[in-house]
């Protein structure tokens, strides 16, 4: 059994004719200890995805499908059912750690509130566990008695991964780990998440608009586009021959390590991310795709085969062409 | 902080700072410059203060001995001897002096309807109006945090809406009116109500003690405070949601609630604190408000305090009392706003203490 | 430091700019009629945002009603109704088919006496809020404008008022000038403009610092020009917020006045009718009717500007949360 499984996972926001769709039906399987990187540009449904994992966005928002953790569907979970599998089955590392840990209270007693909220330990143990996790992390134990403000962005990230750990999680969900980092910190940031997961055997969930980044870490990888999955497979056949034609426009879009052609010319892509609330007919990608055929604006497509364990939805992928 | 210094530094410094293991060096000394800075405004505000009622007192009645005799028959030779009573045949900058030098060592002049100090007059009435004042912030500051914080966290909904809409209406309410009506109500007694509170005053004057004059004071206090609470919480209130309001964006807490915490838990343990830096100093200045607003509720329920006081000092006007008790409610403001000012950099961990 | 800048409010952006043209010395008539025009347009779409704030149009609805009848007064009840001598009933009597809400203790009816009140509180809250708008306003503008040591003296003034017990203050001045209608108004007026004053530098500041003030200044614009053509109709809207807030602030203070026998003794206000309620002793005998409609009427009027102060304020700043 699968530690992850998402089965068709659709989230909207409002509802009747304001209803917009942020995810429009989503698989995806991560199994136990393996590593899986979802891409897509902002606005495509990412983040959204990584809240709905855990049932956390506004009330506002429709949750319809599955998400097995564990074979236990977290979607259709009491609350309190809800609430023990939180941070216990999986936790979240968020972009932008400013903002995700409270200003207001020291980050020792931040990292040891889940363990306390989930009876993992006494107040006293609690407080060793924290001096641990910080040294796991590489910042001194003595820094639990600092504020947020009190540390630089890495230093934050660091704290958030310690608190993600507390736990001892089988799933971790890093949404935009490294976004508002520099890049020197970022390598950083990486390595220690990547070291860490592969020490616990920890199940890594990452979500980035940086394919490169993605690569580099994960074992699989996602792209979507529009709420959608429409490229899926191993991570270094996807970042280096796309099956679909968004996949390889993200995978330039960055200059590649190594690769002095495509810092020369980086190709981007042209036009906007299409809104959710009004989203073109067909292929969602026709009108920016640089191989669209007129039967794009009409077909849509759905995640076919493209060669061994690989998926991609374009009207390419497995014809003729 | 760490956007305008590089990571790299503050990671630097960081480990300078881990190495000696001490805490940040010259952070209490921050707060001790901020407090003097306070310290020292507030101070600048009050000689100020002074001169305003200085000048308001002796300038703008044209003659303040006349102005003081207002409405009672006085003899040429009455005002004369006034006039050198209250020094005022000396130059305006001699009596300026002088009269900072007295209110500096407590002397605010002599009443003019008691016949005796005002310092004294106001030392005498001061504690009924702490004890009046005291309770009703303590209540309507509870109350405006607690409601508040049920509206922004419901927001848009009906509860929201009632209770914006219940605490703005009491808000227009002028309070000596409301303390009015109160009274026919529940002291007077109307229709099937019987007269459930007394009148007015502190106390029954029985000579209860211990407990049974605790509780009769206390009986006494109902009324006035409910005044005062409903015409004052609305303030509270508002600050409280619109503050709370903007925390509920907060990344915090989604990663709050990620942990498994209980929303009651969310609420209380990380937005409720963020949430109350605001509405803390919001509640000293009300604090100082409070004190000035008593006036009316003091006056309407003959209430033994400095509000009372004061009216009766106007009805005469009795502008040594008058004067005095500007000094002492316009102190109150800027004690109030300093321990707000001193107080905030203790709660808010971000402002450098 | 990014929290800080993420919740700061930004300064609310001015309905419309005016015209980039700075035409002192030469001014386009074009130019001036496009201005009417767009101020036109800014003002429809003032009206289509605030008509979406329900509690903000019952305010409207209310002052509009009360408007109409303080102004309608003259033909409905007649200026005699405050006469003492010409009383048409007995002392304190009870609502009665002739007099719907009784009458006071010289025997002229509280329903007339309410609706001619109308007028004294509605003009001294006008007025007063004017006053303190105004000085507000001109403080604010000029502090923002000239900047530097000026400013910085200006601005402590302004805390200093801010810090003063504005009520008590009011009582003060309003004991030691002789009793008027326009001592109460001064009262006010000069005790309650710092918090107008505080937003109008922040708004004149932000306004000044756009690319068109410093083309209006090189093109010769003087002091004078960028004050009143440039900064004062960018901060009118914010203006217009404040009054609207102020009236209700005002109309209790004077009703607050005139409750303490600092009024003018010499017209009816509704402040004025508590205190001659409560001489009359309607507390003790319980004559409630005497009392209640007062209080309710100057309730009703503060809680209409409010409502439409803080409709208002949404509109022109929806980040202040009040709306919301």
């Amino acid at each position: 059994m699968s530690l992850l499984e998402v089965r068709d996972l659709r989230v909207t926001y409002g509802s009747g004719a304001a209803a917009v769709p942020a995810v429009r039906g989503v698989d995806l399987t991560l199994e136990a200890g393996t590593k899986l990187g979802v891409a897509g540009e902002s606005g495509c449904g990412k983040s959204t995805l990584a809240l709905a994992l855990l049932r956390l966005l506004p009330a506002s928002a429709r949750l319809e499908g599955e998400v097995l953790l564990d074979g236990e569907d977290v979607l259709a979970m009491s609350w309190g059912r809800l609430r023990a599998v939180r941070w216990a089955g999986a936790s979240i590392v968020f972009q932008g750690a400013m903002h995700s840990l409270n200003a207001v209270h020291r980050i020792g007693d931040q990292i040891a509130e889940p363990l306390l909220v989930h009876g993992r330990a006494t107040p006293a143990a609690a407080r060793a566990r924290v001096g641990e996790l910080l040294e796991h992390v590489g910042l001194p134990a003595a820094r639990a008695a600092a504020y947020p403000h009190e540390l630089s962005g890495g230093q934050r990230q660091r704290v958030m991964i310690a608190m993600a750990l507390a736990c001892d999680p089988r799933l971790i969900v890093a949404d935009e780990p490294t976004t508002a980092l520099d890049v020197m910190i970022q390598a950083q940031i990486l390595r220690l998440i990547e070291g860490l997961v592969a020490e616990q055997s920890i199940s890594l969930l990452m979500i980035s608009h940086d394919l490169a980044v993605l690569a580099d870490t994960c074992d699989r990888l996602a792209v979507m586009y529009a709420g959608r999955v429409v490229e899926e497979g191993p991570a270094r056949e996807v970042y280096e021959a796309a099956a679909h034609p968004y996949g390889r426009a993200l995978s330039s879009a960055f200059p590649r390590i190594g690769d002095p052609a495509s810092r020369r010319a980086p190709r981007g892509l042209p036009g906007d991310p299409p809104d959710p609330a009004a989203l073109p007919g067909g292929c969602t990608f026709h009108p920016r795709c640089p191989v669209a055929l007129d039967a794009c604006g009409e077909l849509d497509q759905e995640l076919r085969e493209a060669g061994a364990g690989r998926r991609a939805a374009c009207v390419h992928v497995g014809s003729a062409s | 902080m760490a956007t305008t210094s590089t990571p790299a530094d503050a990671v630097r410094a960081d480990q300078a700072r881990a190495a000696d293991g001490a805490p940040r060096t010259g952070a209490s000394s921050g707060y001790l410059r901020h407090a003097a800075g306070k310290l020292g405004g507030a101070l600048v505000s009050l000689f100020a203060v002074l001169v305003t009622s200085f000048f308001l007192f002796r300038i703008i009645p044209g003659d303040p001995v006349k102005a003081m005799t207002h409405g009672v028959p006085t003899s040429a030779e009455q005002l004369a001897t006034l006039r050198r009573q209250f020094g005022l045949d000396l130059p305006l900058w001699q009596q300026f002096t002088d009269y900072c030098a007295k209110a500096l060592t407590g002397d605010l002049g002599t009443s003019f309807q008691f016949r005796a100090p005002v310092g004294e007059l106001i030392w005498e009435k001061l504690p009924a109006t702490l004890l009046l004042t005291g309770v009703a912030v303590v209540v309507y500051s509870a109350l405006g945090l607690w409601l508040g914080t049920r509206s922004a966290w419901r927001h848009g909904g009906l509860g929201d809406k009632l209770n914006t809409g219940i605490a703005l209406t009491l808000w227009s309410v002028p309070s000596f009116w409301l303390g009015l009506l109160l009274i026919i109500v529940f002291s007077v007694g109307t229709g099937p109500v019987p007269g459930l509170f007394p009148t007015g005053g502190m106390e029954s004057g029985m000579g209860e003690t211990g407990l049974a004059y605790v509780l009769d004071v206390a009986h006494h206090l109902v009324l006035p405070v409910v005044t005062l609470v409903a015409v004052g919480y609305a303030q509270t209130l508002l600050v409280m949601r619109s503050s709370l309001l903007d925390e509920m964006g907060g990344d915090y807490l989604t990663t709050a609630r990620a942990k498994g915490l209980r929303d009651d838990v969310v609420r209380r343990r990380h937005a409720v604190p963020n949430a109350l830096l605001p509405t803390v100093t919001m509640v000293f200045i009300n604090l100082g408000h409070v004190a000035a607003g008593s006036i009316l509720v003091e006056t309407v329920f003959s209430w033994p305090g400095l509000g009372g006081l004061f009216y009766q000092a106007l009805s005469v006007p009795d502008l040594p009392l008058v004067q005095g008790l500007f000094v002492v409610f316009a102190g109150a403001m800027i004690l109030m706003n300093l321990l707000a000012d001193l107080l905030y950099p203790l709660l808010d961990p971000r402002v450098g203490r | 430091m990014t929290s800080s800048t993420t919740s700061a409010t930004p300064a609310p952006e001015p309905l419309e700019p005016p015209p980039a043209v700075p035409g002192s010395v030469r001014k386009p008539l074009s130019a001036a009629s496009l201005a009417r025009q767009r101020r036109k347009a800014s003002a429809v779409r003032f009206w289509k945002q605030y008509r979406t704030h329900r509690a903000g149009l019952y305010g409207l609805a209310g002052l509009v009603l009360i408007a109409l009848l303080a102004l309608a007064a003259p033909l409905l009840v007649g200026a005699d109704v405050q006469s003492v001598t010409a009383a048409p009933g007995t002392a304190l009597e009870s609502p009665s088919t002739e007099f719907p809400l009784g009458t006071d203790q010289f025997g002229r009816s509280l329903l007339g006496l309410l609706i001619w009140g109308a007028r004294i509180s509605l003009l001294v809250g006008l007025l007063a809020a004017a006053l303190s708008v105004a000085i507000g306003t001109l403080v604010g503008i000029v502090a923002g404008h000239y900047g530097g040591w000026f400013s910085t003296v200006v601005m402590r003034i302004t805390d200093w008022f801010l810090v003063m017990p504005a009520l008590v203050l009011a009582i003060v001045l309003a004991t030691v000038m002789s009793r008027s209608m326009w001592t109460v108004v001064l009262a006010i007026g000069v005790t309650s403009w710092p918090t107008t004053a505080r937003l109008v530098r922040a708004q004149t500041i932000a306004v000044e610092s756009r690319p068109y003030i410093e083309r209006a200044t090189a093109l010769g614009g003087g002091h004078r020009h960028v004050m009143t053509r440039h900064v004062l109709p960018n901060v009118m809207p914010l203006v217009l917020a404040q009054t609207t807030l102020g009236i209700s602030t005002a109309i209790l203070t004077e009703a607050t006045l005139a409750f303490l026998g600092l009024g003018d003794p010499t017209v009816v206000s509704w402040g004025g009718m508590l205190q001659d309620a409560r001489e009359a002793g309607a507390v003790s005998s319980g004559h409630w009717w005497y009392l209640a409609p007062p209080g309710i009427a100057i309730a009703l009027v503060a809680l209409a500007f409010t409502l439409c102060g803080r409709a208002v304020e949404s509109v022109l700043n929806p980040k202040l949360g009040v709306g919301r």
